[in-house]
């Protein structure tokens, strides 16, 4: 009934408005990042938006990165209601995610105002309203000239007062002034039984919800997005994976919706000139992405020690992700074939992330990913290996984590290596993790025992834009490095 | 604005102490935002309650939030009418047109003289 009289009021000055007979709903960047993709733009702009999920799944977290973000990056000042922490306990608690709120509190942009709901220091005696709440409201919006505004969380007023009937009217009577200030909010839920919000405030919220969710599998936390409505506007419809790091919440769409990453024809050498050759074009493209599958001891990580020196020769910077050996190991069995990785470390022109899968959930391997990717602009990212990560989800997990994390690395025209391990006695073309189809080079390794030696041999399955060879070719690991033997496997050993 | 009931008590400044004498005066504070029904009943049935059960030993103060809205905030106020039992200590809210003379009572800390 009243979204009706709403419609009704707006309708005409609207369309007075925009010259245009199609317009699409305005809407409000969050800043958050993936958020704004999943959701075409971001929150409905002048409305209310209903976030909801369990206790500790990050409510609070994103909409003040709405506020914040809003403040920094689209000029428009906020208010922070809060109903249950204090300011400078927001303040703390978002300082781990970069923001200094206080210095936007400083400069006007944000106004932080903490009410108190206390149940047992209020007696009712007949009727009230909720006017404060609209006065205070009204002059913090007022006194930053305030576009968006946060109710976090709005049901702690049902803690505080008995009377639901008047708190019900009052909490509709919010939302039309919300909506006549032309603020865009987020008010806040807590998950109920069986119900988006334990005093059902998806009843007054008809543009936006989006449901937060924060669950335990494997002993490790993954917390996932969803938007459950939006009125008027297309949006991604999956549960998405986000997770909340140091630079903010980030939400990673599975499937990517956007595949607009801009390709590049230019070949960057893998170190080994012979592969170069076998791989038709002279090497890699630059952000390509790259993976090398083999059994245990077949020279994974040589072919990627040998692309991450010639990248140091290139003088650009390598990120080495080394899930399965320390640095020290690496480098000493790089430097056992020739290659010399300790200069580049030294002129960080290379670093290591070495991290053991299980030590932390996969949510935040791909943080940690992405904020060393930000901070330290590698053209050239090596995962060794993928399959390791396998120890900490299930395949479909790992998968959707690499997919992100090649999105990710494209995006950011990084070419990435990623090396995966194939159990002894599985087949040669698999890699344990679905993600063949997304590489675009994949190279296979593999040991044979023929004619009384244990011989190594590369196959180019694939490679996306070049006239690869389609040779079995023999893979020799010497003091001087790795390198492909001119002729064919088959001459040699059929 | 403020509807124009008898006070039966000055409306000047709390003092900033707690007087010594013995049966200690009742300061209350009354926010209220602008002349609505509820603004008034609420004030009719505080001046009602405290004729009759404080016997000269109150002051009221009418706050009106829509003139000083900053006060919502210094003084954490929510619901409206809220009446705030200043002195003695500790503070004391009532919310409400204060129609449930029993509660604003008890919620006064007052005994019922009647």
């Amino acid at each position: 009934m009243p979204r009706k009289k709403m419609l009704s009021r707006n309708r005409p000055r609207d369309s007075v408005r925009a010259a245009k007979p199609l317009r699409l709903l305005p809407k409000a960047a969050t800043g958050i990042q993936g958020l704004d993709e999943i959701t075409r733009g971001g929150l409905p702009k002048g409305r209310t938006t209903l976030v909801c999920g369990t206790a500790g799944c990050g409510k609070t977290m994103f909409a003040m990165e709405f506020l914040v973000r809003g403040a920094q990056q689209y000029g428009e000042p906020g208010v922070f209601i809060s109903f249950e922490e204090s300011a400078e306990d927001l303040a703390q608690n978002v300082a781990s995610m970069g923001f200094d709120l206080n210095a936007l509190i400083a400069r006007k942009k944000v106004v932080v105002d903490h009410i108190r709901v206390v149940k047992s220091e209020i007696e009712e005696t007949g009727s009230f309203d909720l006017e404060g709440l609209f006065i205070r409201l009204g002059l913090a919006i007022d006194s930053i000239g305030a576009k968006r505004v946060v109710l976090d969380t709005l049901e702690a007023l049902f803690g505080g007062f008995s009377n639901a009937a008047i708190l019900r009217a009052e909490i509709r009577r919010l939302f039309e002034w919300l909506k006549e200030r032309g603020v865009t909010a987020i008010v806040t839920g807590e998950r109920g039984d069986g119900a988006l919000t334990r005093h059902g405030l998806e009843e007054y919220v008809s543009d936006c919800v989006i449901l937060l969710d924060h669950r335990v599998v494997n002993q490790l936390t993954a917390r996932r997005l969803r938007i459950v409505k939006y009125r008027g506007s297309v949006h991604g419809t999956d549960e998405y994976p986000f997770l909340i790091g140091a630079t903010g919440i980030s939400v990673v769409p599975i499937t990517s919706i956007r595949l607009d990453h801009r390709a590049s024809s230019e070949v960057v050498s893998s170190g080994v000139p012979t592969l170069d050759k076998a791989l038709g074009g002279g090497g890699f493209y630059r952000s390509s992405t790259i993976l090398i599958s083999g059994g245990a001891g077949t020279g994974k990580s040589s072919l990627a020690g040998h692309f991450v020196a010639e990248a140091g020769g290139r003088r650009e910077r390598s990120l080495y992700i080394a899930l399965e050996e320390s640095q020290s190991e690496i480098v000493r069995n790089m430097k056992s074939i020739g290659l010399q990785l300790a200069p580049l470390v030294a002129t960080d022109m290379l670093r290591f992330h070495v991290s053991r899968p299980t030590a932390q959930g996969l949510e935040m391997h791909l943080a940690m990913i992405h904020e060393l990717v930000v901070d330290y602009r590698p053209q050239v990212v090596v995962v060794d290996s993928i399959t390791s990560l396998l120890s900490m989800g299930s395949i479909s997990e790992v998968t959707s984590m690499i997919v992100r994390l090649v999105d990710f690395f494209k995006m950011n025209g990084i070419t990435a290596v990623m090396t995966a391990l194939i159990p002894t006695g599985e087949e040669t073309e698999t890699t344990g993790v679905n993600v063949s189809s997304l590489v675009d080079t994949w190279l296979t390794l593999r040991n044979s025992e023929i004619k009384g030696v244990r011989a190594r041999a590369l196959s180019v399955v694939k490679a996306r834009g070049m006239g690869h060879s389609n040779q079995l070719h023999e893979f020799v690991m010497s003091k001087k490095g790795v390198e492909l033997k001119s002729d064919a496997w088959s001459r040699k050993y059929a | 604005m403020v509807p124009k009931v008898r006070m039966s008590a000055q409306t000047k400044k709390l003092p900033g102490k707690q007087r010594s004498s013995a049966p200690a005066t009742v300061v209350l504070s009354l926010y209220i935002a602008g002349d609505t029904p509820k603004s008034r009943s609420a004030l009719n049935n505080l001046n009602k309650i405290c004729v009759e059960h404080l016997n000269g030993r109150y002051r009221i103060k009418v706050i009106d939030l829509l003139k000083n809205p900053k006060l919502a905030r210094d003084h954490q106020i929510l619901a409206l009418p809220t009446l705030v039992r200043q002195l003695p200590q500790p503070i004391r809210k009532i919310i409400g047109d204060l129609s449930n003379t029993e509660r604003v009572l008890v919620g006064l800390g007052i005994e019922s003289t009647k």
